[in-house]
This record gives C-alpha cells, sequence and structure tokens, in this order.
C-alpha cells in the first residue's frame, strides 16, 4: 500500500479537507491531518482492509518552538502488509497554561494511545478530549507546568526541596 | 481547554479510592516490592484474594531522558540510552545510533566487520537480558536455584563485554559511524568457548525450570493475553510473539546485517494450556535465547574468517567529528529483548542538538496491558502475570 493509494483513500471516504499538508520528500512521508478529522482518519486508516494499520506504534506529543506552537505525531504500522505511515497534527500555540492546547483521542482506535497521551498530557501539557483518565503519568499529580515545553522554567522548590 | 477540566480525571480517580465496596480494600504492591522489578507500584483493588482493578503508578524512576537529550549532542546522548533499559544496554544504543546515521546518510557506509560486531554484542546482551527475566521469573514464582544458574552465566558475558567496552553493564560501546574500539584480541575465541560452555547449561535449565511442573502449574493459563488484545495495546516483542504472531523487527525490517544470518522467529504455540498465556511468553525467551546463540556463532564465523581484523582496520574511521543531521524528522525502531524500542527524532539542520527526541520504550507498552489482563485473578497470578511481563522501569519512566 503506497503512500499515494492512503491518500486517496482518505479522501474518497472522508473528504479531501481532512489532509492539510503532505510531506512526501522526507525519509519517511507523512500526512498533515486536520485536528477535527484526526479520529475519523485514524479509525478508517485502522479499520479499512486495504491500509489495516492496526500497530499504533509511537505516538509524541511536540513542541516545535515557542513561536510554532505545538504538534501531535503519529506512527502507525500495518502488522498484515508490513508498511508504516506517519500521521501529524498542529495544534495552536497556547503558552498562558490556562488553555491547553488540544486534540481528540485516538485511544479508543487504539490502547496503546491511552498511555501514550497521558504522557503527552504529563510533560507537554496537549489535551486529549475523549480520553479516559487522563491523569499525569510520570510526574507526580501535584506538579506545576509542563517540562518538555520549551518555554518551561524551573520551579524554586517542590514540598520544601530546592530544585538545582 | 480550560484548566479545571484537566483536574478531572484525577478527581475521578481519587473519588474511586475514597469510595470502596464494603468488600473491596487496596493493597499497594511497590514500589520497593521485588517483585515489581524496580520501582514500580501497582494499587490493587481487591476482594479477598481476589483482584478487581489494577492501577500502576510509574515515574519514580523518571529521569528526564527527553529533556536531556534535547540539551546535548547526540554521541552524548548514547550513554544516557544505555541506562534506559539498563539490562540490554548495546541494543538500545544500536537502535539510537541506526537512527541518527540514516538522518547523516551513513547507515550504508558502515563497514561490514562493524556491523557484525555489533549484532554480536546485541545479540550477547539478548541473551544476558532474557537471563535476568527467566531467572527473576523463576524468582517471582518460588524457585530459587534457576535465579542464581541465570547469574551465574549472565556474569560470563557481562565479562566479555566488559572486556571490550569497559564497562560491566552500562557500555557506551557503539558510537554513531562505529565503535569505542574494535574487540580485543582474543575475543572471539573466547566468545566460541562461552558458547559451547553455555549449550549444554540451557539444556540443564530446561531440565530444572520450564519443565518443571510446579513452575507449569503456576504459569499455565494464567494470563492468557489474546492476539488482538496485544496489537491493540501495542505489545511487542516476546510479549507480542508469545501471543502467536511471527513478528520480529530484525525480520520485518531487515536493519543491519541481520538479512545475512539465519535464524528462526520462535512464537508461542500454547503448549501447557493457553496461547499466550505466562508458560508461553518465558518460553518464547528460553526459545529465543537458542536462536541467539545461531547468530553469535554466525557472526563470530564471519568475524574469524573473511572479516578478520587487519592491522589498518579502524572502527572510528568515519565516525563524524560533529554531527549535525540536516532539518528532518525521523522515527528508527528496532527488536529489543523487550520489544520495539523506537526513537523519534527532530533537527532542525542548524545545530548538532535535537529537536525533540522521543523514546518509545518497550516496556512503557507491555505494561499498560496489565491491568486489562489482571481482572478477577488471584493475587499470587498477578505477580506471575507481572513477572512475565519482563519489565525494566528505567524504560518504562525512561
Amino acid at each position: 500500500m503506497d503512500f499515494i493509494k492512503i491518500k486517496n483513500i482518505l479522501t474518497s471516504r472522508i473528504g479531501s479537507e481532512c489532509i492539510v499538508d503532505e510531506e512526501l520528500n522526507a525519509l519517511q512521508p507523512a500526512l498533515i491531518i486536520h485536528p477535527d478529522f484526526l479520529l475519523a482518519v485514524c479509525k478508517e486508516l485502522k479499520e479499512n482492509r486495504e491500509t489495516w494499520f492496526d500497530f499504533l506504534s509511537c505516538l509524541s506529543g511536540i513542541d516545535y518552538g515557542v513561536n510554532e506552537g505545538f504538534g501531535v505525531v503519529y506512527h502507525l504500522s500495518s502488522i498484515p502488509y508490513k508498511t508504516q505511515l506517519t500521521l501529524k497534527v498542529k495544534l495552536e500555540n497556547l503558552r498562558d497554561g490556562s488553555v491547553l492546547p488540544s486534540v481528540d483521542s485516538v485511544s479508543t482506535v487504539w490502547r496503546t494511545a491511552d498511555w501514550h497521551e497521558r504522557e503527552a498530557y504529563d510533560l507537554l501539557g496537549i489535551f486529549f478530549n475523549g480520553h479516559p483518565d487522563l491523569r499525569r503519568i510520570l510526574l507526580p499529580d501535584d506538579w506545576a507546568g509542563y517540562p518538555l515545553r520549551k518555554d518551561y522554567q524551573d520551579a524554586e522548590s517542590y514540598h520544601g526541596i530546592s530544585i538545582n | 481547554m480550560n484548566i479545571t477540566d484537566t483536574q478531572a480525571a484525577l478527581k475521578a480517580y481519587e473519588k474511586r479510592m475514597s469510595a470502596l465496596g464494603p468488600e473491596e480494600m487496596i493493597i499497594n504492591i511497590g514500589p520497593q516490592h521485588p517483585s515489581t522489578h524496580g520501582v514500580l507500584r501497582l494499587e490493587v483493588i481487591s476482594d479477598g484474594e481476589i483482584v478487581k482493578e489494577v492501577i500502576p503508578h510509574m515515574g519514580y524512576l523518571h529521569r528526564c531522558f527527553e529533556k536531556h537529550a534535547e540539551s546535548m549532542n547526540y554521541g552524548k546522548t548514547i550513554p544516557f540510552t544505555d541506562r534506559m533499559d539498563y539490562l540490554a544496554s548495546m541494543n538500545n544504543s544500536h537502535a539510537f545510533v541506526m537512527g541518527v546515521e540514516r538522518m547523516l546518510g551513513l547507515d550504508k557506509e558502515i563497514p561490514k566487520r562493524i556491523e557484525y560486531i555489533r549484532v554480536l554484542v546485541c545479540e550477547l546482551n539478548r541473551i544476558a537480558s532474557h537471563l535476568i527475566a527467566i531467572g527473576t521469573y523463576g524468582i517471582d514464582i518460588g524457585a530459587f536455584t534457576p535465579f542464581m544458574w541465570c547469574f551465574r552465566d549472565r556474569e560470563h558475558i557481562m565479562n566479555m563485554l566488559e572486556w571490550a567496552s569497559g564497562s560491566r553493564m552500562l557500555y557506551n560501546y557503539i558510537w554513531v559511524g562505529g565503535l569505542f574500539y574494535d574487540l580485543p584480541v582474543g575475543f572471539e575465541e573466547r566468545c566460541k568457548e562461552f558458547v559451547d560452555y553455555f549449550k549444554p547449561k540451557l539444556v540443564e535449565l530446561n531440565e530444572l525450570l520450564t519443565n518443571n511442573q510446579i513452575f507449569i502449574s503456576r504459569t499455565a493459563n494464567i494470563g492468557a493475553l489474546p492476539l488482538e488484545v496485544a496489537i491493540n495495546y501495542g505489545c511487542s516483542g516476546p510479549m507480542l510473539r508469545a501471543s502467536g504472531l511471527k513478528w520480529d523487527l530484525r525480520r520485518v525490517d531487515e536493519y543491519s546485517v541481520y538479512p545475512e544470518i539465519d535464524f528462526e522467529i520462535p512464537i508461542g504455540k500454547g503448549e501447557m494450556g493457553k496461547k499466550g498465556d505466562c508458560w508461553d511468553r518465558y518460553k518464547v525467551r528460553v526459545d529465543e535465547v537458542v536462536e541467539s546463540i545461531k547468530i553469535i556463532e554466525q557472526c563470530l564465523e564471519r568475524l574469524q574468517k573473511e572479516l578478520k581484523r587487519t592491522p589498518d582496520f579502524d572502527p572510528r574511521g568515519i565516525v563524524p567529528k560533529k554531527v549535525s543531521p540536516k532539518a528532518q524528522d525521523y522515527y528508527v525502531r528496532a527488536e529489543n529483548p523487550k520489544g520495539e524500542l523506537g526513537f523519534y527524532f527532530i533537527t532542525d539542520g542548524k545545530l548538532d542538538i535535537p529537536k525533540r527526541v522521543k523514546a518509545r520504550g518497550p516496556s512503557f507498552n507491555n505494561l499498560s496491558v496489565l491491568p486489562e489482563l489482571s481482572k478477577n485473578i488471584l493475587i499470587a497470578d498477578l505477580i506471575a502475570i507481572l513477572g512475565s511481563i519482563d519489565i525494566v522501569l528505567g524504560e518504562v519512566d525512561r
């Protein structure tokens, strides 16, 4: 199943507006998906027997830079066809902490996403709508801030223990 | 999304914990319990002996791998990858280095001798990692002797790798574009001696543990993991193969020199009970040790014949002085002893420091299936299931 075919399936089944952009010349070609269609795209890619991406290898939350905003990258892999695909979602640059950038959770499609999304929420402050249990996973529940953000500042202390 | 909504899941969790039914109670297993293989805390809601729900709590060993990796150059990150899955350091750095080399476009230029040495040390490390898994699993179930036997044999591997790299567990041996040093003179011969010594020991181990009736009754039919659940939860490595799927990235991706090497992919067959139970997961690891020995023998043969060490061979010959790949992103995956280890790099092309490195640890994903596997089972079986997953907390928490 090559890249163009996958693209055609998505545009015919979901609509051409679901694909915002594509990266064809990269080492691993990627599709940039509109956040509103992400869940539908993922469901289609998993359930359609022509694409059959049944394995979510990796889900990474990304902070592209203070002026560029956030993103989530999905690395899918198909066990029956032995193919790989990269999906990317670009999210708003919301940094003040009161409002988090958000995208739909794909944990209903692949359960792998459950813990990976918790990790992205924990370290980057990306909110996943419809996630069953979006608590911090690696850091303590009362940690302030999101350490992998590019503008993260260390707190002075944590429970009386000075940092640095 | 409003900040108050982010607290909703935490509140729901606290409510669940404070509103237990009359017959329910909470048992904390870990973080200091030996059967959790590290600092993992399991919050178990149980009804007497029956486990109703398991809530794993991680992060006790969180050492900010990703934050560190985006503040230092690639060469300096390699020692940190060793500390992720500290039982299989060679495999970790091999995956990391492969990704960087692919981004640099160096991957086709690596001399064959270097590739074979890499595969050799990775497979030695795979055996060491599986020996830990097998030995500590015996101890979880109540068998003490296999643990001592496995550690005795593992120590030979540790000594050999120490001879090659200078360090017992955390090697920093595989570098971007080459190796730290060539193998020491006499390494191949000593490795051959080890293989000859180790083969009969494996037969003994099978007699002692694999076909032991007590061991079988404790592990067969326990924690059977159906294949579709394993795939859905992102399980990989022996965990996925025990459920009956031939899925090994060494064959799927055909990276390094694995296509030139002949070996089988062992899978779980449900010999003692249901397919994908704890015994199958254990047996896949034992069989993989046998396959790794085959790989080591083939590597040794090539390294002693057509790829012999020559005086002018320099393992650092094409090691780049400065590693700064052009702007791109790349996801590399490799077969670790525990499963699919992935690194996702984003580079901006200006600095020799990556913009983002995300590590996908196999233990992290394999552990996530534990709450699903441990519903309405006995507490003793929970320990058996956890041991059969074979997690390393250094990699779960990173």
